[in-house]
């Protein structure tokens, strides 16, 4: 840049929670703003706030001159906002001036201008040195006084004159048709303008506040919603988070161990937004119960806002299955807030919501249903505030978990699909009805940065909390509940029917063996028999042979015969079985 | 309420024991020609309507600056009739006459 660096704009903080973040730093110092809006926007509120917080916090004592409410009636009406009037008004922190315009108390004769207006407010600014300046609803002169002419050139001179005072000034205009405000005081104040908004849409009502011009400085032009409770007024700059928020790799338990082995072994990402679907009566709640439950264990913090059930009605069907959440509550872990979705507007929703978390600081947080916010407002309005919602909370790094009703038959409905594209994990609880009943499944449809587990697990309620267990997966299909217990048992039954078979086989081959080692061994005897039978008859021939010689040479010797060779060889014969078989004989 | 008697021009009559008396005050900021303007038509019209029976207080707002909020006043010059009751105000620098007439209730003597 080449210029000079111009002194940047300096700016009064109003201490009103939000609006200082969305104009950065609040509003322009030593100049008049305009808030305008219609009738119960919350003007009035607004610029008390602004002078309360100003003489209270910011040592800037300041005069609010009300053209409609006297000063009584302001004090009753922020005196519930535990604003402390007529004790700053006795402290000297804030000078309350009440002008009453009565039309028919006036006649205008003849050329007047309003010097006396001017030398009251500056009496009470003087009076305590007021750096703030409320003029709460100055365009009610206009009512009160004929001569339009006068009234715009003094207004004029007013607010030039309010400026050379120094003063920072918040001026409230009624909200005209079609213009800014009915008089058209947005030609006077041209630093700031701020727009507050009261509508109604489908019998609920959503604040919103709208810097529409702001000289000399940054700001958000979106309509950002705000709310009215019993700690005043509260702007939300929800709209204007990035995506810019750092992620973690931490990883926190989901309470339920098989569902953490699911997901990669180790639960949900710190930081993250799950959603839970399901159909009625699927386990959505009770997913989130165990969330709870061990975030508590490990002695975090939990908020939990319900759309539908009171927090006695959860506690107490949790502890049906064993979750007993209210040694939590007593402890102050956990926190319930319960609200109808139709108590108020969807953008208020998010109002309380944040308000809640800023509070409680939670690390855990837990919506359910956030389905039910539907019926609130249209789709697309539930999605942008989800959208925001998950934006703050991951920029907090807060766990948050949802739950979404989903109804129909495809269990991925429309809702669904609405917000699964800003949740991180989408737990999907399905029932699957077959042979007469209806049971749980649970599957993780997806978990981004993390290897999760495909596989559909049955999902049983027991007295100790949510088991998951293997379904039956086969050539049937999916089975669960009694279907899975019967085909567990068929199979199981088809398993024993085999194994007898082949015990039986095992039993045939076995005897079978036994007779064939006894007939091997009897015609082992048989041979060793016939060998034996052999070896003796050889044996024998032999003997006889040698005798049958002896005896020859015995006889020759007796009869001294010479013809020695003459018959001495052994008989032999042919047996039937053509074995040449030699015996005695 | 206290009030300062300023007398712009020339003094003003005192009202005068027995009649229906008007109490009359009016409220200026400086001596500006519409003040003093203001004050000549005002002791005029009385002279004029009211003798005998009126008395005005001039009250400069520049040196009693918390005047200004009793009696509600926004624009200068203002007429303020405090009795008879009910209060009455006129704003501007009383130049049309029988307006402030019927600003103070007083028919015109014709």
């Amino acid at each position: 840049m080449d210029h000079p660096p111009v002194a940047k704009l300096a700016k009064t903080r109003t201490g009103i929670e939000g609006f200082d973040e969305i104009t950065d730093g609040g509003l322009p110092t030593g100049r008049p703003s305009l808030v305008c809006g219609g009738a119960g926007c919350g003007k009035t509120l607004f610029a008390i706030s602004f002078l309360v917080h100003g003489a209270t916090r910011f040592d800037e004592p300041g005069v609010f001159m009300s053209f409609e409410e006297s000063t009584d009636e302001l004090a009753q009406n922020v005196a519930s906002l535990g604003f402390d009037l007529p004790g700053l008004i006795q402290n000297k922190r804030i000078v309350l001036d009440h002008v009453r315009v009565e039309r028919s108390e006036i006649e205008e004769t003849g050329d007047y201008d309003l010097e006396a207006l001017f030398i009251r407010l500056g009496y009470a600014i003087d009076s305590i040195g007021a750096r703030r300046v409320v003029l709460d609803t100055i365009e009610s002169l206009f009512s009160g006084l004929t001569n339009q002419g006068i009234l715009r050139a003094e207004l004029r001179r007013l607010f030039r004159w309010l400026k050379d005072k120094g003063v920072t000034c918040v001026i409230t205009g009624e909200r005209g048709e079609g213009t800014l405000t009915r008089h058209g005081l947005e030609e006077y104040v041209s630093d700031a303008v701020i727009l507050l908004d009261h509508r109604v849409i489908d019998e609920i009502s959503t604040r919103r506040l709208r810097i529409v011009k702001y000289r000399g400085s940054a700001h958000g032009t979106n309509e950002y919603p705000f709310l009215i409770d019993e700690d005043g007024i509260a702007v939300l700059p929800v709209t204007s988070l990035g995506l810019g928020h750092a992620v973690s790799s931490e990883r926190i338990s989901t309470g339920i161990a098989r569902l953490d082995t699911m997901l990669a072994g180790k639960g949900y990402f710190r930081g993250s937004t799950i959603l839970v679907s399901g159909t009625a009566g699927s386990g959505k709640s009770s997913v989130a119960a165990h969330f709870m439950d061990a975030a508590c264990r490990r002695g975090e913090r939990a908020l939990v806002f319900l759309f539908e059930e009171s927090p006695a009605q959860v506690m107490r069907n949790m502890k049906s299955i064993g979750i007993d959440l209210q040694p939590w509550v007593d402890r102050g872990l956990l926190e319930f807030h319960a609200a109808r979705p139709s108590a108020c507007g969807l953008e208020m929703h998010l109002s309380r919501m944040h308000r809640a978390i800023d509070r409680f600081g939670p690390s855990v947080v837990v919506l359910d249903p956030v389905s039910s916010l539907l019926g609130v407002s249209a789709a697309a309005d539930v999605h942008g505030t989800l959208m925001r919602l998950v934006d703050f909370l991951k920029s907090t790094g807060i766990t948050a978990l949802m739950t979404s009703l989903s109804h129909g038959k495809t269990e991925v409905e429309r809702t669904d699909a609405a917000i699964s594209s800003i949740v991180d994990t989408w737990l999907l609880l399905v029932t699957l009805e077959s042979s007469g009943e209806r049971n749980r499944g649970l599957y993780v449809l997806k978990a981004r940065g993390m290897s999760h587990s495909n596989q559909i697990r049955e999902f049983l309620l027991t007295d100790d909390g949510v088991e998951l267990i293997d379904v039956y997966a086969g050539a049937r299909g999916v089975l669960t509940g009694s279907a899975r217990v019967t085909q567990e048992a068929e199979e199981r039954a088809a398993a024993l029917v085999d194994e007898q078979e082949l015990e039986r086989r095992q039993r045939a081959l076995a005897r079978l063996k036994t007779v064939f080692d006894a007939e091997l061994a009897a015609l082992r005897a048989k041979f060793e028999t016939e060998q034996a039978d052999l070896a003796s008859g050889i044996t024998q021939h032999r003997a006889r042979v040698a005798r049958l010689k002896e005896d020859k040479r015995d006889v020759a010797r007796s009869r001294r015969a010479d013809a020695a060779n003459g018959d001495d060889r052994p008989k032999r014969t042919d047996d039937a079985r053509g074995t040449v078989r030699y015996g005695s004989d | 309420m206290e009030a300062t008697e300023e007398r712009p021009s020339s003094t003003a009559p005192e009202a005068e024991p027995g009649g229906e008396s008007q109490i009359l005050r009016l409220y200026i900021a400086g001596q500006t020609p519409r003040s003093i303007a203001a004050f000549a038509n005002l002791k005029r019209i009385c002279e004029e309507h009211l003798a005998g029976r009126y008395r005005i207080e001039v009250i400069d707002l520049v040196q009693n600056p918390k005047l200004a909020a009793g009696d509600q006043i926004l624009a200068v010059p203002t007429l303020v009739r405090r009795l008879p009751e009910p209060v009455r105000k006129i704003i501007g620098d009383l130049s049309n006459t029988d307006r402030v007439l019927v600003g103070l209730d007083v028919r015109p003597a014709r």
